[in-house]
This record gives structure tokens, sequence and C-alpha cells, in this order.
């Protein structure tokens, strides 16, 4: 079912990782990224997975539903490997065969440059399995609420974010409905040709779009009569605030990055 | 005679294998014949749903089997798809699901799916439509045009027009005025008659079931906690409340009445029936 889709999908807990403010993990996520394409050396990749199995262990993320989101990548994965392997032309010849030439570097290349995908595709998922979409865009918000000066409609856009991810699961429900019951009067989106299959999308789509018109409706309405007109004097029910867990979260993500950098400093 | 529809240790558990997992039914055993006019019921969430996707292959069992005529219908790939035209389900709110231009169109969409065409499906549309109280003068219309009544009529049609052996409402007249309401019962009625079909109704309305159905399945906690007529399921009234569920108000009427000491039967679940049983209690014999 469509609902089985994992890619980017809260698991709600309590531990200390879910509790660090939403802005802190965002801030955290950015030095890791950093960290990760200055990273050179064994060592700092090491240090890297260290720091990201840490996290994942903390956030009692099983491992399993950590590869179950990596399989939709695997291609691009995989893909990068097969590239770098062959079109890195320095060091050692390691292997000729007609056309193919692999060569030591391009194996340490792509070696490094797989492991630096699964890093950050796992560094990503962390932030989302640990946080919930709506703190997400909450800290968007206040972490470019600066930029409200240069007249950018932060709060606008956070708002239509924040609806959006709202309704994707909502949507997605829909969608499955829909398609069962198109299903019980015997579609099948299963076999035919590819115009064929196209036009087995539309018993799906126009009652999607009519529904999803509907529900924006529905809610605009529930919105104004509750009096929202836009970000101006608004006042929030949570109320994020640094703790000294983010304070000691973010000089850990600091360290990471410090020492990533040192070890890029003397060639390790 | 067979049963149409046997269900057997059926099982089902949503995302199973995730955080998420959840079992919304457990070990449950039915059967279905033909010419029968069920009720489902049950508290919100004990599984009624999910039971009866399972009837026409949408779903498929976590363990347990589905036989439709004695076949287990998940045996081959051609075979389940056969099956949703003889088991038509209709889903709740069916009226979202309309897309076409006309009505026309729409109720002809399941037939046309079967391979029908040409005057054959013509009659089809037209004879379903009659069923469900459609005028000819509305079947050239855009759906999305009718009334919420009206187009709940059309989508039920649309099933219907499949003509099939089994007719399977998840709770057809949810939202509706009361008139609405008994006129599809009727149109219901008619086509499990007219065809000698088999038709399981899923409903939160006592009353409704009460004076439809020959035969009521209770549905608590993803099992059924009771099967039988509403004569039987009803002088069960004390559990039937114990599960969140309600009995028709005459059949709390006459409990608290017999409470007080009169004389009446305990399965009374018309108004009808219970209209008569008053009049022979007043003359003083039984009804
Ligand atoms: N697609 C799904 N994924 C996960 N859980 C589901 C799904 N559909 C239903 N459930 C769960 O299964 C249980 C049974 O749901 P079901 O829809 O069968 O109940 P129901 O008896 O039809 O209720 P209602 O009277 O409210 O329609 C519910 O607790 C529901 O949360
Ligand atoms: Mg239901």
């Amino acid at each position: 079912m469509l609902k089985d889709i994992t890619l980017g999908q809260f698991f709600p807990g309590k531990t200390v990782i879910h509790r660090l403010d939403p802005r802190t993990k965002l801030l955290i996520l950015i030095l890791y990224i950093v960290a990760l394409f200055l990273a050179k050396s064994y060592l700092s990749y090491a240090l890297m997975l260290v720091f990201l199995v840490t996290v994942t262990l903390l956030g009692h993320i099983p491992f399993k539903s950590m590869t179950r989101g990596l399989k939709p990548m695997l291609i691009f994965i995989l893909f990068t490997a097969v590239l770098n392997l062959f079109y890195t032309k320095s060091g050692r010849l390691l292997f000729e065969w007609k056309f193919i030439h692999i060569y030591s570097g391009g194996v340490r290349t792509a070696f490094f440059m797989v492991l630096r995908i699964l890093l950050l595709i796992c560094g990503t998922f962390l932030l989302t399995y640990t946080t919930s979409p709506i703190a997400l865009t909450d800290a968007l918000e206040r972490l470019l609420n600066p930029l409200k000066k240069l007249h950018v409609p932060v709060h606008e856009l956070a708002m239509m974010m924040c609806i959006a991810l709202r309704f994707i699961p909502t949507l997605i429900e829909e969608t499955d409905k829909i398609i069962s019951a198109q299903k019980a009067r015997g579609a099948d989106f299963e076999t035919g040709n590819l115009l064929r299959r196209a036009k087995a999308l539309v018993p799906i789509l126009v009652p999607l779009f009519v529904s999803a018109f509907r529900r924006a409706d529905e809610l605009a309405t529930a919105m104004e009569c509750r009096c929202y007109h836009g970000g101006d004097g608004r006042t929030r029910l949570k109320v994020l605030r640094y703790a000294k867990l983010d304070y000691l979260a973010f000089l850990i993500g600091l360290a990471l990055l410090a020492a990533v950098i040192v070890l890029r400093h003397f060639g390790l | 005679m067979p049963p149409i529809i046997e269900v057997r240790d059926l099982t089902h558990i949503y995302s199973a294998g995730t955080p998420f997992e959840y079992t919304a039914i457990e070990n449950v055993n039915l059967s279905l014949q033909s010419g029968e006019l069920i009720g489902l019921i049950g508290h919100t969430g004990s599984g009624k749903s999910t039971l009866i996707q399972h009837l026409n292959g949408l779903l498929k069992p976590t363990s347990g089997k589905v036989l439709f005529r004695g076949e287990d219908i998940w045996k081959e790939k051609k075979f389940t798809q056969s099956i949703r035209s003889r088991v038509g389900l209709v889903f709740q709110y069916p009226e979202y699901q309309l897309f076409e231009e006309t009505c026309w169109k729409d109720i002809a969409f399941g037939p046309r799916n079967q391979g029908i065409s040409g005057d054959e499906l013509d009659a089809r549309v037209r004879r379903a439509a009659g069923f469900v109280g459609i005028g000819p003068e509305l079947l050239e219309k855009s759906p999305f045009d009718l009334s919420g009544g009206q187009k709940r009529r059309v989508a039920i049609a649309g099933v219907i027009a499949m003509e099939p052996d089994v007719l399977i409402l998840d709770e057809p007249t949810a939202g509706l005025d009361a008139a609405g309401r008994d006129s599809i019962l009727e149109n219901i009625r008619a086509y499990q008659q007219a065809q000698n079909a088999a038709v399981l109704m899923v409903s939160h309305s006592m009353e409704e079931v009460a004076a439809l159905c020959s035969r009521l399945i209770v549905m608590n906690h993803g099992g059924v906690a009771m099967d039988g007529t509403p004569s039987e399921v009803f002088t069960r009234s004390e559990e039937l409340v114990q599960m969140g569920l309600s009995v028709p108000q005459v059949t709390t009427v006459f409990r608290l009445l017999r409470q007080r000491g009169l004389k009446l039967p305990a399965d009374v679940y018309t108004v009808r029936y219970a209209v008569r049983c008053l009049a022979a209690w007043k003359e003083g014999r039984s009804c």
C-alpha cells in the first residue's frame, strides 16, 4: 500500500534526540553536512560514522528502518559508484579488460563517494525520523525570520509548507481509498501499454482533484472562521526555547566539524 | 445449499513488520448464502470495513482464506480480478469516487471493465439506474451537478450495473435524511430480491438493520461477537450496550417495560411488531 512508504517518516518518541529543539537539530545537520564534505580520510569518515551511529542509538531508531529508507536510493548510489570506478584514472592500474580500466584511485573515490552519500542520506533521515514535520517547519520559520526584513514572506511560506505536509498523509489515504473503490468496479491499473495505463489514471485523478479542492476550500473557510490573517501579531502555543541540552548538542556538533577540519589540515 | 462466500480463520494485520503494526481483524469465520440480507454492525474501529474489503479481494488476508462458491479467491490473479465483478463493493461515501462527464458514463464504468458493450451496456446502465431511482433525464447530466443523495444513488448504481451475485455496502445511508435513507434501503432490497443476491450491509443504525435484515452479524474488537437473527441478537441487549452499541429504541422501551413487570416479549425490535404486541397486551392475550 502507498501508506507503507517510509521515506522521511516521523517515529514518535521521547529520547534525548527527540527532545532537542528542532532548530538545534537542523543546525547540527548543517554542521554535519559541511563536515561530511570536508572529510577526506578514513579517520575522519570513521569519526562521522561513529557520530551517526551514536545518534541513531540514542534516538532508538531501528537500523532496519534506516536500511528500508535507503532502498529507493540504491540505484542512484550504484550509479555513482560505477561512474567513479570507471572514470577516475589515478593510482595504480588494477584491472584491464578491453575498454575497461580500473585504477586504485577509482576504487578509493568510489568507496568514499558511496560512503559520503550513505552518511548524507542517513543523517537527513535521522532528522526526519526524530522530528515531526510540524516542528521542522516551525524551526525553519524561526531560523529564517531575519529574512522578513528583506520582505521574504517567511511566515506564509512556512504555513504553506506546514499545510502541505499536514495533508500528504490525508491525500495518500484518500488515494488509497479511491484506488480501492475503482478496483472494486473492475478498473485495471497493472496491464496494458503506457497509453492505456495513463488513461487508467483518470478515474483516480479526477476524484482526487475534486476532493483536494473541496478540502482546500473547507480549510480556508475554517481558518478564516478562526480569524487567521497572516503572521503579524500571531502568538504560539508551543514557543521554541533553547535548553542546556541544546547548547551541549550544538557544541558536540561544532566539535565534530572542528575535528574534521583539523584532521584535514594535517592531511589525514 | 453451499454458501456463496465463506470466510475461514481470517486475520488481517495492517503494516505488518513496521512499528505501526495493527491487528484489525482476527480469526473471523463467516458464511453468506444467496438471497440473504445481512446487517453487519459493530463499534467504530471494530474491523467492519477491513472485513468487507477481503470479500472481493481488495485486501489480502494475512492468514486464513476467503472462498467464493468453494474456491479460494486468491488462487490465481485472473480469478481474483473476476471476483471483483461477482462481489460488488460500495464504499463509504461512494459519491466521492464519481469521475465521468455524465452519470451514464460513470455507471457504465464497471460493466465496461467487465467487457460489456453496445446495447447490452445501455440496458445494464438503465436497469441499474432504475433500481436506485435515477430517471433517464438525469443520466445525461454531469454527476457533479447532482444533489448529495442523487450522487450516492449514481455511485451505488455504478456497482449494481455489474450485476454482482453478492452486494456489499459500507454505511450506504450515512449522512442522508430520513426519506433518502428509506428509499435507498428500499432500492437495496429490490435489487436483492430481483437478483436473489446475497447482500451485506454495514450500518450504525440499529433501527435500519432491524427493519431490513434477516440476519445480523455483530463485530467487536476485530472478531465476530454475535451472528444470528435480529431477535436473537437484540435479546442480548446488555451485551450490545457493553460493546458500545445501542439497540433499537423500541427494544429499550420494551426492556424497561419488562423491568417494571409487564409481561411482554424480549425480542421486539421493529415498531410494527411493538404495536401488535402492545395491542395484544391491552386485550390480555399474547402476541
Ligand atoms: N490502512 C490502514 N492502515 C492501518 N490501520 C488501519 C487501516 N485501515 C484501518 N486501520 C485500523 O484498523 C481498525 C479497523 O478499521 P476499520 O476501518 O475496519 O473499522 P470499522 O469497523 O469499519 O470502523 P467504522 O465504523 O468507523 O467505519 C481501526 O482501528 C483502524 O485504525
Ligand atoms: Mg468503516
